[in-house]
């Protein structure tokens, strides 16, 4: 007899498979496959327990969240396309842009010592 | 007219802003001058009016009261901006209206091609607007606001060529002298909130009346308002500002410097004098403070070379007498001779402009001399207006001045009286010193350059009218020995509260007619007698040496400059610079600030690291963090 517990469990099995994903790969696409793993995770969950239950907000929720997953495949995709039209990589250890400038030595004294002042 | 009173205050006000706001659009001497005039000229007419108004009534009911609007009304704070129209405030508010004309006629031919010159109507018709809320004022903060305008407007106005840097020191230096007046002023406004929860002063007054004499709090606001007073009217030890606010153009001299701002401190004792019967102790520092004032001034002028130095340290001298009569408790005869003082120091001041502006902006009368022939109606003024400060019978100082020394011999005692005795006769001196030099003798001027001249009429009709005045001003108080003096019935019921308190602990005085004759008759025989010598003796002077001795330590002013330079002003100066800018300000408030971006700066120099860039390491984080928050819901 599967019971709801089973659901559950494969349910974390594979959101977890999806963090993992999230963290340790470098792809970009591999990285947003893994978010639909998640997605669809939550929505296992959210379908055992709208049958159990016996109530049909969680199968709406669960379209609600196809819609969304689907929206973002569609700008996620267009992100990736315009990153590697620029970089010619979807490495995502290789853009890394969003921090502190990366300046020789000269140019980052000048920049701290006007910071002090 | 007392419906249309509020124009009294609001038509200067309006001057002001045109002549502020469009007056360099405007462009016009003869547009902006007759503007600031006429704006002084119509709340005359009104205040005439109002003046009959009163005079129509009972004596007793001469009051008018005209609340325009709360002002401020915060918790126990209430105070409304209303005027307080009675025999003492709309005498004044004549002298300044009627005064204040004149000077704005005359200011138009003095100031003429000045580049200022719209500048300078707004900044006078400023001062009438504040001089008039100063003297209308029914609560003590709106007193304090026309104070402090005046104050404004005497600092703008002694600045007014400020090309000069010395204007700019004396500006500066009758500001701050006045700040410490100030002070006290405000102090004393703060003890009377904190224990009669009020600052209107018919209010105040009536809730002391009741108090014993000499009580503790009483003297006190006493004394802290007579600080305020000695700011404002130029008496010892705060009155150093004056000579120096000689720097400004000689209108304003005589306007603010002589005929009304000067006498605000007299005003504000007058106003108040049931607070100056109940206290006293106070009244007599008053009179010893009015004493030395007059003497020590009046002894200065004897050595001053500067035609406004002299006429200005007269104006010094004659604020004591005022504060003498009030020292004596004759308010009324300080109210009169602030009246006399008006007309008579003012035609002085207007006519030294007359002489200064015919030869050329030269101050120094040594540099002078034989003006007589050369600015006829300017000498014929200027001669009444001295004959008026010297004292000689009929003119206006006569009365007022011998009424106080009278008052002073039968109230305080002969000594005293022989001190003013002393500083008349040094008055008489020196206006004739001023005159003989001034007037008399041979040019000693460059008279192949120089070619002295009358000015002009819209000059000298201010200079006829205010010579009339000090003419026949003192009828308005002659003494009961000679008749009734009206502007003693018309002043009585402002005072009536602060005599029946006088009357419960002072004995009546023997006044006698005799001893008063006695006394007029040494006090004009002592006039004359100094009027001669002087005369004599300066109108042919020729050669000037440097004066030795005490001479020397008068015309250096009793070194009293210097001695604030080195015991108050230095001192202040070395330690700003030494302690409170080089270590306090330096060292503690930038290094301690200094320091917490230092150690900021370094710290997240470190700190910023942990921003990599790359996503990934930031969703580990944030998974490490849902982590451990799941393990600590689970667990806990």
């Amino acid at each position: 007899m599967i019971e709801l517990n089973h659901y559950l469990v494969l349910s974390a099995i594979l959101f977890s498979i999806g963090v993992i994903g999230v963290l340790i790969r470098r792809n970009a696409i591999i990285i947003f496959m893994s978010i639909e793993l998640m997605l669809n995770a939550i929505n296992i969950t959210f379908i055992a327990f709208s049958s159990f239950m016996g109530d049909i907000h969680g199968q709406i929720f669960v379209f609600m969240v196809l819609t969304v997953a689907a929206a973002e495949a569609a700008i996620g995709l267009a992100i990736v396309i315009a990153l590697f039209r620029n970089k010619e990589t979807i490495n995502i250890d290789e853009i890394n842009i969003l921090k502190w400038l990366i300046l020789s030595n000269n140019k980052f004294k000048k920049c701290r010592i006007s910071f002090i002042l | 007219m007392s419906n249309f009173f509020y124009l009294v205050v609001l038509m200067p006000l309006i001057g002001f802003f045109i002549n502020g706001l469009f007056g360099k659009k405007i462009n016009n001497e003869k547009i902006s001058g007759w503007l600031s005039s006429i704006c002084i000229l119509i709340p005359f007419i009104i205040s005439a009016g109002t003046f009959f108004e009163l005079l129509s009534m009972s004596p007793e009911s001469r009051t008018i009261h005209q609340v325009y609007f709360s002002w401020i009304a915060t918790g126990d704070l209430g105070i409304n901006y209303a005027y307080l129209i009675d025999p003492l405030s709309i005498s004044l508010v004549l002298v300044i209206t009627g005064i204040g004309f004149l000077i704005h006629l005359y200011s138009i031919g003095y100031m003429h091609g000045d580049k200022g010159f719209a500048k300078y109507f707004a900044f006078l018709n400023l001062f009438v607007f504040a001089m008039l809320n100063l003297v209308l004022g029914d609560n003590l903060l709106l007193i304090f606001l026309g104070w402090e305008g005046v104050g404004l407007c005497s600092y703008l106005l002694i600045g007014f060529w400020y090309e000069k840097k010395f204007t700019g020191d004396a500006a500066k230096k009758a500001f701050i002298v006045n700040r410490i007046g100030d002070f006290g002023f405000m102090i004393a406004m703060f003890l009377i909130f904190a224990n009669f929860g009020t600052l209107e002063i018919s209010a105040f007054l009536s809730q002391i009346s009741g108090i014993q004499i000499n009580d503790g709090l009483l003297i006190a606001i006493s004394l802290l308002l007579f600080l305020g007073a000695c700011g404002k009217s130029a008496q010892i030890p705060l009155y150093v500002w004056l000579p120096d606010a000689m720097a400004g153009p000689t209108p304003v001299s005589a306007l603010i410097h002589a005929a009304t701002m000067v006498t605000a401190g007299i005003y504000l004792l007058a106003r108040t004098s049931i607070l100056y019967a109940l206290a006293p102790f106070t009244t007599h520092i008053v009179l010893i403070v009015g004493l030395l004032t007059a003497l020590m001034a009046a002894t200065i002028a004897l050595k001053q070379n500067d035609i406004k130095k002299i006429l200005a340290y007269s104006t010094v001298s004659q604020l004591g007498f005022m504060f003498v009569a009030i020292g004596n408790f004759a308010f009324t005869i300080a109210v009169f001779h602030l009246i006399t003082h008006a007309f008579f120091k003012a035609l002085l001041f207007l006519g030294s402009g007359s002489v200064i502006h015919g030869m050329h902006e030269e101050q120094d009368i040594t540099k002078m001399g034989g003006l007589k022939n050369k600015m006829k109606i300017t000498f014929v003024t200027f001669f009444i207006g001295s004959l008026a400060l010297a004292g000689i019978p009929p003119l206006s100082g006569f009365f007022s001045k011998d009424e106080i020394m009278y008052l002073t011999f039968i109230t305080s005692g002969p000594a005293y009286y022989i001190i003013t005795l002393i500083a008349a006769a040094c008055t008489a001196f020196y206006i004739f010193r001023l005159i003989g030099l001034t007037f008399y003798g041979k040019p000693r001027y460059d008279e192949a350059h120089l070619h002295p001249h009358e000015s002009p009429s819209l000059m000298t009709i201010p200079l006829i009218i205010l010579a009339v005045l000090s003419a026949i001003g003192g009828f308005i108080g002659l003494p009961h020995w000679l008749g009734h003096s009206m502007l003693g019935d018309w002043l009585a019921p402002v005072f009536s509260g602060a005599m029946s308190i006088l009357s419960t602990y002072q004995p009546e005085h023997q006044t006698s007619v005799a001893l008063e004759l006695g006394l007029v008759a040494v006090s004009v025989i002592v006039a004359t007698t100094m009027i001669v010598i002087s005369f004599k003796k300066f109108s042919k002077q020729t050669t000037f040496e440097e004066p030795t001795g005490f001479g020397k330590v008068l015309e250096n002013k009793y070194y009293v400059d210097e001695i604030y330079d080195k015991t108050i002003v230095e001192p202040i100066q070395k330690t700003s610079d030494k302690i409170l800018w080089k270590i306090f300000d330096i060292k503690i408030i930038d290094g301690f600030i200094n320091g917490v971006a230092n150690y900021i700066s370094r710290l997240s120099f470190d700190w910023r690291k942990i921003q990599t860039g790359v996503i990934q390491d930031y969703t580990t984080l944030s998974v490490a963090g849902i982590v451990i928050l799941l393990i600590y819901l689970i667990f806990r």
